[in-house]
């Protein structure tokens, strides 16, 4: 790198220190002569992969060849070291422990690597925008696999990521039906009808600055309240089936919409307020023409916070009561029958859906606020 | 509710204020009574029909607003509950909402404390390490996403048999840790967003010029990093305490807690208990107010002592 020292310059050189701890030391702490070279040409291959990348890393800091080779090299060290952890179980060596980490510094090398460059616009640089996370969230499960299957984790604690991930596969129909019953349902309804509701409501506020001045303050408080708790009450109002979670919903959604939209449709300039006053603009006229686009990041941001508070919100709900089926019925009947990794392929399924709701909303948000300037940049 | 920004503190003694708020409070229990007669009315209606009465208007609103059971009960059901069953037994007694409230809230501090020290180191963590930013904030973010209180019952029966069974704590303990354990999940990512965003505050003007001073890092942060960061903290601090206090009552509804307002909001659930759900819901919306208000209040003292003030 020349005059400017890079953060990352030491992380290739313990790289070559693990790679040697590795090789050299036993694999298994039971069975002394247990080496990664003795694992056949799979080892091999590994060591070679991981010799290069580190090789590369120290030589030659930052090119395309660099990066491809520690890719290829975490993936190698990864792969090897979770598929020879289950005969290790309970017993794992030094050299699988240097293996891992070696794995895991590349991969960190790698990381800096893909930070240090500047940022672009276009799809090769939302691939990279994606790509560090991912590396990231990947490791992550490798060393919760790992760290499980290695120390011997009791599996009603935390089970492995691979047993979640056969759960999932092997009872997709269940999944299936409990995210139709709470999330197409529930949700789906619950946050239409309140975000809906909020709306009106707000631009009934604004259009009376009596009950904007008298609602809001309310309002603001009953947002910070734990909406939560009126899910028995729902529950004995509206019965057992989705029609009571979507009501817990609605509650828990009006609010942040409300408030949002009220402080967006006032924060268009006064200034323009008076142009379209001199355009003899009435108030139907400036609220849609004007006003409305302005609040529209705001709107958004309330329909962000809004599709992860329906998710949550309709699934406690389901802790207090639903017929057999629902992601917060399954979570909270599996997790007393101690089947933890029904529980997680459930939790797995909430958060991507979850996740997918928001971005589609970020997306819509995008589409629509393009002349914001949190876009322009 | 839980992740809404609550807005910088603004001043309340807006002249004015006062009237609307209490018209619109006023209107709220009007229609609360409204409610109760007509939601009610039906189950009244049986009661006459079984006695083979023929109800009058007085009677019927008296009948009402009077129900053992009802569906909605009256307001001032809801306040005689809440003042009988925190005023009318001993503080230590399980029929005590104070009680009660005393185990909800001492899991809700210790995990907000916990979770604010986690999200502060975080947040210092993410600032100064460029790679710990690309690769750890984007799932910061990513995880606001995801329905954590979701996640809650797992955290807790995990915690819950991993210090009860494997540690061997008392029962108590390890409800009251895992409680705090969610309260910590769940708090500690608004302070880490705000932190983050509150250390990147500093106008790089500012940077330069410690940097002409020849200060180092520790003095940039603590001399100007930090201090910038302050009104960014306490707005974390007011989402993180109210989302810890859910995180708390959520905590004590998987583990057959005997004790906290989770647990009342449950048994009366079970049970049909309408008025006690509602006075126990009237309870955590006062101690949600309180705490969120005393963080307010700590906001402006530290802001005026600052001399930060507006």
């Amino acid at each position: 790198m020349g005059a400017t020292h890079q953060r990352g310059h030491l992380q290739p050189w313990i790289a070559f220190l693990g790679l040697l701890a590795a090789v050299g030391l036993p694999l298994d702490s039971a069975d002394g002569w247990r080496l990664l070279p003795r694992e056949g040409a799979f080892g091999w291959i590994v060591i070679l992969l991981l010799a290069a990348a580190a090789y590369a890393a120290v030589k030659a800091e930052r090119s395309p060849v660099t990066a491809i080779l520690l890719a290829l090299a975490s993936c190698a060290g990864a792969w090897a070291a979770l598929d020879i952890l289950p005969g290790l179980a309970g017993h794992t060596g030094p050299g699988f422990w240097a293996l891992l980490l070696t794995a895991w510094l590349l991969a960190w090398a790698l990381v800096s690597q893909l930070a240090a460059i500047k940022p672009r616009a276009g799809p090769a640089g939302f691939a990279l925008k994606l790509a560090i996370p991912l590396i990231f969230g990947a490791w992550l499960l490798v060393f919760w696999q790992v760290i499980v299957i290695a120390l011997q984790v009791p599996f009603v604690l935390i089970p492995p990521p691979s047993a979640i991930w056969s759960k999932l596969i092997s009872s997709i129909p269940i999944l299936a039906a409990d995210f139709r019953q709470t999330f197409l349902k529930a949700v789906i309804a619950g946050y239409v009808l309140g975000c809906g509701s909020g709306f009106l409501v707000a631009i009934l506020v604004d259009r009376v600055p009596f009950l904007q001045r008298g609602l809001l303050p309310v309002g603001n408080l009953v947002s910070a309240l734990p909406i939560i708790g009126i899910a028995p009450i729902m529950v004995m109002w509206f019965g057992f089936d989705w029609p009571s979670k979507a009501a817990v919903v609605v509650v828990a959604t009006f609010f942040p919409m409300l408030v949002n939209t009220v402080t967006g449709l006032a924060a268009s300039q006064p200034m323009q307020r008076d142009l379209m006053r001199t355009y003899a603009a009435n108030y139907w006229q400036s609220l849609f023409k004007l006003r409305l686009p302005e609040a529209l990041p705001f709107i958004f941001n309330a329909l962000k916070i809004n599709s992860t508070l329906a998710l949550i919100a309709a699934i406690v709900a389901e802790f207090f009561g639903t017929p057999i089926v629902g992601m917060g019925f399954r979570i909270s009947t599996e997790v007393g029958r101690m089947n933890i990794d029904m529980v997680w392929a459930e939790i797995a399924v909430a958060a991507l859906a979850g996740s997918v709701f928001y971005g589609v909303i970020a997306l819509i948000e995008r589409a629509s606020t393009f002349w914001h300037p949190s876009f322009r940049t | 509710m839980t992740t809404l920004a609550v807005p910088a503190p603004r001043p309340l003694k807006k002249p004015g204020q006062l009237f609307p708020v209490m018209v619109v409070v006023v209107a709220i229990l009007a229609i609360w009574y409204v409610g109760a007669f007509f939601l009610n009315a039906q189950l009244a209606r049986d009661v006459f029909a079984r006695q083979k009465v023929e109800p009058t208007l007085s009677q019927m609103i008296g009948a009402t607003y009077s129900m053992e059971r009802p569906l909605l009960p009256a307001p001032h059901q809801v306040a005689t509950e809440l003042w009988k069953s925190t005023t009318g037994y001993a503080i230590n007694s399980k029929r005590s909402l104070v009680y009660h409230g005393w185990v909800t809230l001492s899991a809700t501090l210790a995990g907000f404390v916990i979770g604010t020290l986690l999200g502060l180191l975080l947040a210092v963590g993410i600032v100064h390490v460029s790679s710990l930013d690309k690769s750890l904030m984007p799932w910061v973010v990513a995880s606001q996403t995801i329905p954590i209180v979701a996640i809650a019952p797992m955290i807790v029966v995990v915690g819950y048999n991993l210090m009860n069974g494997q540690l061997g704590l008392s029962t108590d303990t390890s409800r009251f840790l895992a409680k705090a354990m969610i309260s910590t999940y769940l708090s500690f990512f608004p302070i880490t967003v705000g932190m983050v965003k509150g250390l990147r505050s500093p106008d790089p003007m500012h940077l330069d010029l410690m940097r002409t001073y020849s200060a180092t890092g520790w003095q940039a942060f603590w001399k100007l990093r930090f201090p910038a960061s302050l009104p960014y903290l306490f707005t974390s601090m007011q989402i993180a305490i109210a989302i810890s206090l859910v995180g708390a009552i959520v905590g004590e509804l998987p583990t057959g807690a005997a004790a906290g307002l989770g647990a009342r909001l449950l048994a009366g659930s079970y049970y049909g208990q309408t008025v006690q759900i509602w006075a126990a819901l009237l309870a955590a919306s006062i101690l949600a107010a309180v705490l969120v208000a005393i963080v307010g209040y700590a906001n402006r003292l530290v802001v005026r002592r600052m001399g930060m003030a507006r």
